[in-house]
């Protein structure tokens, strides 16, 4: 079948996968339009920053074979950052557009100091070690009560104007404002992947020894890697505290970092459309359907006079449900819904 | 001339064991030199002292006038010296094309913001490395498999691609260590007929070898090492005859 050349170096796609691309991406952009439903589009605007997040790490992960499980450390930093400088905290409140690149820059910036001690560690002593960072970042915000209220949080952070226009709670804007990052953010990954950077990344990924004797500084290879994937963090980071005006340090717990790893799994390590559906499935699930369910639930409950109904609350299953949707993933597709070629491969022969 | 690589009196000792024992060799610019001795010998850990993989405990390593001793693997690849690996290191899932254009990343400028704003420089670095990684696999005989992933290549042409990766990045030393290891016959022949028209393309080759037969005939020289000590060297008819070489290799009384 005749191929279509795709422009922004997407290289080839056949007319089919062209209209399905383009089908999605104008019922995406349609979307708040669509559904008249405030928490509809709020929902959907949340996976916004999940899918981000899911971008980001597959940067460490997915690309340069990094094992990071304390990945939510950059997305706290991200999001206190905007919250300390744009709110009531300080009273200070600096604009949010330029705050996105300076929350991504400052994101970015810990991602070279925590991956730093990194460099010499691989596989499982890489992962614990992030691990940890992961779990002192939340904890710093929490004791650092003065700057950031310990456990209450910053609240009352600053919401975005364009000139006139406030975006207030109306989740419209937001839904938008992630829908063009994640569209920049797509053309961004598709280009590095197929760069000297790109390929640099999955050398080390593939024989690091080798990657070295090839001339590849695997130090700074590596410290860009975690400070790109940083940097998304950082942006998601700062469009999450505006939406939500409020963060805590809850918020970026551990939890939170393995759900984003679960989503890459899902969708396909180290492809960009395989982890971006992984995201959005599993943010919705979280955001949108199991509290849908769980509405239903107790609708039904009332209905037939069933307490039992009534008092089921899916979201608290949360977990339980994204490790059964693993384990079935590992189980009948290990490479993941939509893996790239390479991983699936890989997974094949090793089995 | 100054020899393009020189060693001297170089050793290296991990803990009580010295793998290499006071070794002085030269690698003259153009020629083809070969390191052979038998299994233990500390062939490859003179390969890993040269590449940066360790640093020697004592002696020095000289490659185009500056001083190697210690230097990162990857500063020493910038600085012309290229390498190939005895038990096959190639990245075993990224193309075959991947793997050359990997090699060429050295040479290349393009930044990780050149990278992802596809700037015209990096289209055009792109293009051109593109282009001359093709060439490459079409010297050593591997274009019809450049979209393969690497790893499901027959053993033989991966290490004619691990060759290909080397040169990618225009070396003026390569050093190939066992190229011919675990090859049939026919393949040995051609991996040094590729061997010989690698210096014809004026790059300067250091080889390790096992097997004393098949370096034999394209080597302009050879040293002999045996547990760490370099027991011979000299043109290859000298060394084929030297005792000790034979002893070494086939034991005493022999």
């Amino acid at each position: 079948m005749k191929r279509v050349e795709l422009p922004l170096g997407f290289g080839t796609a056949s007319p089919m996968q062209l209209a399905a691309a383009l089908a999605g991406l104008i019922l995406l952009a349609l979307f708040p339009l669509l559904d008249r439903n405030a928490s509809h589009v709020s929902a959907v605007a949340d996976a916004g920053y999940f899918v981000l997040l899911v971008f980001g790490l597959n940067i460490v992960v997915g690309f340069a074979g990094l094992l990071d499980l304390g990945y939510a450390a950059f997305f706290a930093i991200g999001a206190y950052t905007y919250a300390m400088a744009a709110s009531t905290q300080f009273n200070l409140h600096l604009n949010f557009w330029p705050m996105i690149v300076v929350s991504a820059c400052v994101a970015a910036l810990f991602g070279v100091i925590l991956g730093f001690p990194t460099l010499r560690l691989r596989g499982d002593y890489l992962a614990i070690v992030t691990l940890g960072f992961g779990e002192i970042v939340p904890q710093v915000f929490l004791n650092l009560d003065k700057y950031t209220n310990g456990p209450n949080g910053i609240s009352n952070v600053d919401q975005p104007t364009i000139g006139a226009f406030h975006f207030g709670f109306n989740p419209t804007p937001y839904y938008y404002v992630y829908f063009v990052a994640i569209l920049v953010c797509v053309v961004l990954l598709n280009n590095l992947r197929r760069s000297r950077i790109g390929r640099a990344w999955m050398a080390i990924r593939e024989d690091e020894l080798a990657a070295r004797h090839m001339g590849i500084n695997t130090t700074t290879t590596k410290l860009l890697a975690f400070a790109m994937g940083a940097s998304f963090a950082g942006l998601a980071g700062v469009i999450y505290a505006a939406k939500l005006t409020l963060i805590s340090p809850d918020e970026f717990n551990f939890s939170v970092s393995v759900t984003i790893l679960a989503a890459i799994v899902l969708g396909g390590m180290g492809s960009l459309l395989g982890v971006f559906v992984g995201g959005v499935l599993l943010a919705l699930l979280n955001f949108l359907i199991l509290p849908q369910a769980t509405n239903w639930t107790h609708a039904l409950g009332a209905h037939l006079h069933l307490p039992a109904l009534m008092s089921l609350d899916f979201t608290n299953y949360r977990y339980m449900i994204y490790g059964a949707i693993l384990v079935l993933v590992m189980l009948f597709r290990p490479e993941g819904l939509i893996p790239t070629a390479s991983h699936r491969a890989e997974l094949r022969v090793k089995r | 001339m100054t020899p393009l690589l020189q060693l001297d009196n170089v050793t290296k000792r991990f803990g009580g064991l010295i793998a290499v024992h006071d070794l002085s060799l030269q690698v003259e610019q153009g020629a083809i030199v070969s390191l052979i001795g038998p299994n233990g010998a500390g062939k490859s850990t003179v390969f890993n002292l040269i590449t940066g993989i360790y640093a020697p405990t004592s002696g020095s390593i000289e490659f185009n006038g500056r001083q190697l001793n210690g230097l990162r693997p990857d500063l020493v690849a910038a600085a012309g010296a290229m390498r190939t690996f005895q038990n096959i290191r190639l990245f075993a899932f990224m193309s075959v094309l991947e793997n050359v254009m990997v090699g060429r990343h050295v040479r290349m400028h393009a930044t990780a913001f050149d990278g992802a704003l596809r700037t015209p420089r990096a289209v055009r670095e792109e293009q051109a490395v593109t282009d001359r990684a093709m060439e490459l696999l079409e010297y050593v005989g591997l274009t019809q498999y450049a979209s393969e992933w690497a790893r499901n290549l027959p053993h033989g042409m991966q290490r004619r691609l691990e060759i290909a990766r080397a040169l990618a990045a225009d070396p003026t030393l390569l050093l190939l260590d066992e190229p011919a290891a675990g090859t049939n016959p026919a393949e040995k022949q051609q991996l040094m007929s590729l061997v010989e028209s690698i210096r014809a393309r004026g790059v300067t080759v250091l080889l390790i070898e096992h097997d004393m037969k098949l370096v034999m005939g394209i080597s302009d020289y050879i040293h002999v090492l045996d547990h760490g000590d370099k027991i011979s060297e000299g043109r290859p008819e000298q060394v084929r005859h030297d005792p000790r070489v034979i002893e070494a290799y086939l034991g005493k009384g022999a």
